[in-house]
């Protein structure tokens, strides 16, 4: 369990902003951090790390306090046991794949315990590589694997495929669930993709201005209701669909259709698909 | 070049490089120290010592010698205080020599290093940081290893900076021969001597060295011996 109330002033490109952010975060969740750039996401995520520190505020994790301003109490970053993913990924440039994760090991902790990390994000032909011979799908999976190398209490992930193409961000997500889901993380992972947040995270916290102004499920803070006006010739992405109603991701926004509102080909979530209106709905069709 | 050597006195060469080489290997084991807290340190004070630091780039080195003269007399309260207590004497002496070029080529080894550090990605250390790693392993580890140009920059110009020293220590070594008289000062009173031939055989080796040590430093970091200096 992590919970936070953290309030800084913060110096962003608008000017001064004050951010005043309250958190509740459940053991074993994976929460979303929402909004658009500036709204102080990242602040908030440094701040859970220790990066920075908050003006006033405490931070709390597993009944460990780990920031109390009125106590003048901040626990360092060292000792926090948190796993960050930096959006440009931060591996050392003078190490190769297979040092960067051996950079991470603790006192005790046997070089053969990153074998299983290297397995999962299947970097086996990469270990001798340095970073800067690496695609950017393949340096996102080094700094997932070393952030994990640790077994970290939380895990913080800082827009973590923002740089890459599509394709590739998906196939990233999958890795992300899944070292989410096998070793039992708390993760907590900025974003300002819907369909990022959609597939990965079960909470997402929407911040605009420094100030959490909505909370919940991704369906309940994302989601638009029911349809969209001016839908001619977009590109979409299907989030979801059942059999009443399908979820779709246009120009970064969620919108709900019901399944009458949609004719034409039987689309799959992660399909993208190109919308036009015909005969008063919305016709689909797949594209690849 | 063969026969110049045999017919000069290569005790001036010697000591230049002696005095070069100490230097540089003092100012280096100082120098990351001191450049990695000006390029990391959010102190005020920070501004006055890099503004001390980088005093020698514009000062007149006799300046700087003739205070180190003053500061180092045996007469003065210090120079008693170092001859009382460490048996050390500074002036006219070669440790003077040493403790002078140190100060006078500072800025020359601590301005690439900090460039170095600064340069460096902020989120590095920060990567390093929430490993649980100490300062002194992320410095040994993370930042040392990726400025390494920095630091063969620094090494270099330190070293080159030394040989080519004049003021500093003619004004706190005068000009003994075998103890202070390095190149620079034999050259010099060669010159004043008309002796022009052994004064041009100073000079020439000076040049050449000189010359091939930075041409050396360019070609490593236009990246031509990539891969033969890893740690």
């Amino acid at each position: 369990m992590v919970s936070a109330e953290l309030s800084k002033q913060l110096n962003t490109e608008g000017g001064k902003m004050s951010l005043e952010v309250d958190l509740s975060i459940e053991k074993g969740s994976f929460t979303a951090l929402y909004g658009r750039s500036g709204a102080g996401k990242t602040s908030v995520l440094r701040m859970l790390a220790g990066l920075m520190q908050p003006d006033v505020g405490e931070i709390f994790v597993d009944g460990d306090c780990w920031t109390d301003t009125s106590k003048n109490l901040a626990k360092s970053s060292r000792y926090r046991k948190v796993g960050f993913v930096f959006q440009d990924y931060a591996l050392f440039p003078n190490m190769s794949v297979q040092e960067n994760l051996e950079y991470a090991l603790v006192k005790g902790q046997h070089k053969s315990s990153i074998d299983p990390l290297i397995e999962m994000m299947e970097l086996g032909d990469l270990r001798s590589s340095l970073p800067a011979t690496l695609s950017g799908g393949q340096q996102q999976r080094v700094a997932l694997a070393r952030a994990l190398v640790q077994r970290p209490v939380l895990l913080l992930l800082d827009e973590p495929l923002s740089a890459l193409d599509w394709q590739i961000r998906q196939k990233l997500q999958g890795y992300i669930k899944l070292v989410h889901d096998e070793y039992k993380l708390t993760t907590i992972m900025v974003s300002h993709d819907v369909s990022e947040i959609w597939r990965l995270s079960d909470f997402a916290y929407v911040l605009e201005k420094g100030k959490v102004i909505r909370q919940g499920s991704p369906a309940e803070t994302l989601a638009s209701k029911y349809g969209v006006y001016g839908v001619f010739d977009k590109i979409a992405e299907v989030i979801s669909i059942d059999a009443d109603r399908a979820m779709l991701l246009i120009d970064q926004q969620c919108h709900w259709f019901t399944r009458n509102q949609l004719e034409g080909e039987e689309p799959q979530p992660g399909d993208r698909v190109l919308l036009s209106p015909r005969n008063g709905g919305i016709h689909i069709e797949r594209i690849a | 070049m063969h026969t110049i050597l045999l017919t000069i006195d290569l005790g001036p060469l010697w000591l230049t490089f002696k005095l070069a080489i100490i230097t540089t290997l003092l100012l280096f084991i100082a120098g990351i120290p001191l450049a990695y807290w000006l390029a990391y340190s959010r102190s005020k004070a920070r501004f006055v010592v890099e503004t001390l630091v980088s005093m020698p780039l514009v000062l007149p080195p006799t300046v700087i010698g003739f205070y180190l003269l003053i500061a180092f007399s045996p007469s003065g309260s210090f120079g008693i205080w170092l001859e009382q207590w460490l048996d050390l004497r500074l002036v006219f002496t070669f440790e003077g020599l040493v403790v002078g070029s140190i100060i006078y080529s500072l800025p020359f080894m601590v301005q690439p290093i900090r460039s170095g550090f600064v340069a460096l990605p902020e989120n590095l250390m920060e990567a390093s940081d929430l490993l649980g790693k100490s300062r002194l392993t992320t410095l040994r580890y993370v930042l040392l290893p990726n400025i390494k140009s920095s630091l063969l920059t620094a090494a270099v110009l330190t070293f080159a900076h030394t040989i080519g020293e004049f003021g500093v220590v003619l004004m706190i070594g005068g000009s003994i021969p075998d103890v202070t008289k390095v190149a620079s000062i034999a050259i010099y009173e060669e010159v004043e001597s008309l002796n022009y031939a052994t004064a041009n055989d100073y000079s020439a080796i000076l040049f050449v060295l000189t010359f091939l040590m930075l041409l050396l430093l360019n070609l490593s970091n236009g990246g031509y011996f990539k891969g033969l200096w890893k740690w």
